[in-house]
């Protein structure tokens, strides 16, 4: 699904290298997860991804079902199935929340020559895939995450990738400032989303995320790089002895 | 004070162009008053303090440039869903055939030039008399040359609530015309009613609208300028709010080579509101676009509130002008006046200059203003895009997020969904180039 070879990426405005040359797999069906201490790249990573500006790659590769993610625009990126659930998701005053998402939604039809859903049908829609997220009409209708909580502004996310349904999610930090409740209802947002078409990438900083998103490999990223990879046991293994142990092993 | 020479050369050479009409002696009277007013003050040049950012030169030659006529005739019409009782002008003069009868409960609706004819009319107390009180202390020779040679508008006293609104319809077919129009709007105490008005009306269009609003009254105003690139357009409200009474006016411009708007508003009466509101889509690519917003509010009563929000999304060397004034005279306390003036600059070469004002002389009110220019929010664009919305899809739709405070000033939910749905189109429309 995911195929990222040797990716290397620096500031675009400075001279300081962000990746070192990450290799990754992301298999259809499987749910990765990244862990690594503060400033190791994942955040970055997830950026390049989705093709922010601000970043220059200098080597490596990265593909989405065999295309080429790096030679493609952000919207490209999204139409080709790649979603990105942002750790600090963006406040747009005056867009409405329901007007972006049919937009987005019948803009990534369109690029991918699929017909536009008519307004009932999305009004529908939406109105099952948020009651599942708690919600309500008042949030749809507000513009894009502007007075939303943290825990609402990560489930509109969610809310997003389940109207969007991508093929590659990849989740950033999303447990940042999330209750254990929220955790939970975001979660099960996700794992609903479990499929076998469907590939994870899960980037968080601590484990307790993955207690309810369980994943199927663990990589440690540090330093720009991927230094470690193993089961889910391995995040077990951060949550017991911090980065610490790691890091000192692999180094 | 007498205006230098080349300004008298000039306003002289303007005025031998055009004729006064006949009518009755109070309307003759009260023509050659603005004429003199004319001549005493000249017409404006660009050194004069409230045209330094826009140059009148095209609005005070003698004749109209020519304008090419925009055909917008496969669009769906603004307002066009509105059950609205329509006034069309033709290049400036009145169609009959075009117009719906003018009648409707709670309204009287006469033609200008009928009422300036009549030797005893309310009109009297109305026509040019708010224009002269708002020449002070600010001249606005263009609205007294209105006044001098208005050749057709419309008279409307409202009694009680209007049952739907009168729409000003205003049609340019020929390309070199000049209109000069003039309107009256007397809104009696407690009574409601909303003027729209659309098109560009003529190559070049004078408008003066004088407005009384009296105690508990409300009077609402929509207006979507004409997108004739190569239109220009001098306008003037002049009005006076009563007691308790309302005043709302929303404005769309989508482009025009020149536009000034202007109004002046007397709250006279306590606890009334004046909101006046501007969303402008200037774009020079095709022709260039310059639009100015002059606003002037005096409190003059107690517990007013006055709102002016101005927003502007400027491109391809697009000129944005905003001067607004709120002036709170002595014992007006606990004035409540907001001003907002904001551009977006979507490119480099578009420029927006902002005058804000505040005059106050009493000592218990809250004012504020606010001007800002800025360009798109970049981790906007980037978050729609990276759900799929193209670039100028998601740039469309944070311009027109932008304009939404301004926007949100119509009171009426089917007006304001009217101009959004019109404003998609139209940059829907742009996009497909």
């Amino acid at each position: 699904m995911l195929e990222i070879k040797g990716l290397a990426v620096k500031l675009e405005e400075e001279d300081k290298q962000i990746l070192k040359g990450v290799d990754l797999s992301v298999e259809a069906g499987k749910v990765h997860a990244i862990m690594g201490p503060n400033g190791s790249g994942k955040s970055t990573l997830s950026y390049v991804l989705s093709g922010r500006d601000g970043y220059e790659v200098t080597g490596g590769s990265a593909s989405l079902e065999g295309e080429d993610l790096l030679e493609m625009d952000p919207e490209e990126r999204a139409a080709a199935g790649l979603f990105l659930a942002f750790q600090y998701p963006v406040e747009i005053p005056g867009v409405g929340n329901m007007t972006f998402l049919r937009t987005a939604l019948n803009a990534q039809r369109k690029a991918r020559g699929e017909e536009e859903m008519s307004a009932g049908d999305f009004l529908k829609l939406i109105r099952a895939k948020a009651k599942d997220l708690k919600i309500d009409a008042d949030m749809l209708k507000r513009p894009v995450n502007v007075g939303f909580s943290g825990g609402e502004k990560k489930r509109n996310e969610i809310l997003q990738m389940a109207m969007l349904e991508p093929k590659m999610c990849i989740l950033d930090e999303t447990d940042s400032g999330l209750d254990v409740d929220a955790m939970k209802l975001v979660s099960e947002g996700v794992n609903a989303l479990r499929s076998e078409g469907r590939g994870f990438l899960v980037i968080t900083h601590y484990q307790r995320l993955l207690d309810h998103i369980k994943p199927d490999v663990v990589h440690i990223m540090a330093d720009g790089r991927i230094v470690k990879t193993g089961g889910p046991e391995l995040a077990l293994e951060v949550e017991k002895n911090g980065y610490a142990d790691i890091l000192a092993e692999v180094a | 004070m007498a205006a230098p020479a080349a300004k008298m050369d000039l306003t002289e050479a303007r005025i031998a162009t055009l004729s006064m009409p006949e009518g009755a002696a109070w309307a003759t009277d009260a023509r050659n008053a603005a004429l003199a007013r004319v001549r005493e003050m000249g017409l404006p040049t660009r050194r004069d303090e409230y045209w330094r950012y826009t140059d009148p030169a095209t609005l005070t030659q003698a004749s109209a440039p020519r304008a090419a006529i925009f055909d917008d005739r496969d669009e769906p019409p603004v307002f066009g869903d509105i059950d609205k009782l329509n006034i069309v002008f033709v290049d400036g003069v009145f169609s009959p055939e075009k117009s719906d009868p003018l009648e409707m409960a709670g309204l009287e609706i006469e033609r200008l030039s009928d009422v300036l004819s009549t030797d005893i009319h309310w009109a009297k107390d109305l026509y040019g008399v708010r224009e002269t009180a708002g020449q002070d202390p600010v001249a606005r020779p263009l609205a007294a040359l209105n006044t001098a040679f208005a050749t057709d508008g419309v008279v409307i006293r409202a009694t009680g609530k209007a049952e739907r609104p009168v729409c000003f319809i205003y049609l340019h077919r020929d390309e070199t015309s000049d209109a000069t129009l003039h309107h009256l709007v007397k809104v009696e105490t407690g009574a409601e009613v909303t003027i729209l008005e659309i098109g560009p009306a003529a190559a070049r269009f004078n408008k003066c609208m004088e407005i009384d609003v009296a105690d508990g009254a409300a009077f609402h105003h929509v207006r979507a300028q004409g997108r004739d690139h190569e239109r220009r357009a001098a306008t003037h409200m002049f009005a006076r709010v009563g007691a308790d009474a309302l005043y709302k006016s929303f404005t769309l411009t989508a482009n025009g080579v020149m536009t000034r708007n202007e109004h002046v508003i007397e709250i006279v009466g306590d606890n009334a509101s004046a909101h006046v509101a501007g969303a402008a889509l200037g774009d020079g690519a095709s022709a260039p676009f310059h639009h100015d917003d002059t606003v002037f509010i005096t409190h003059d009563a107690l517990n007013g509130e006055s709102r002016q929000v101005y927003k502007k999304v400027l491109r391809n060397g697009a000129e944005g002008v905003f001067q607004g004034k709120i002036l709170v005279k002595e014992g007006a306390q606990k004035t409540d006046g907001y001003q907002i003036s904001q551009s977006l600059l979507l490119d480099e070469d578009s420029s927006f200059q902002a005058k804000p004002e505040l005059e106050i002389y009493a000592d218990d009110v809250a004012c504020s203003h606010g001007s800002t220019t800025g360009a798109i929010d970049e981790e906007a664009l980037f978050y729609l895009r990276s759900r799929g919305v193209p670039t100028e899809i998601a740039t469309d739709l944070l311009v027109i997020a932008f304009l939404a405070e301004a926007i949100d000033e119509i009171e009426s939910e089917a007006l304001r969904e009217d101009i959004i749905a019109r404003l998609m189109h139209w940059l829907e429309r742009r996009r497909q180039g």
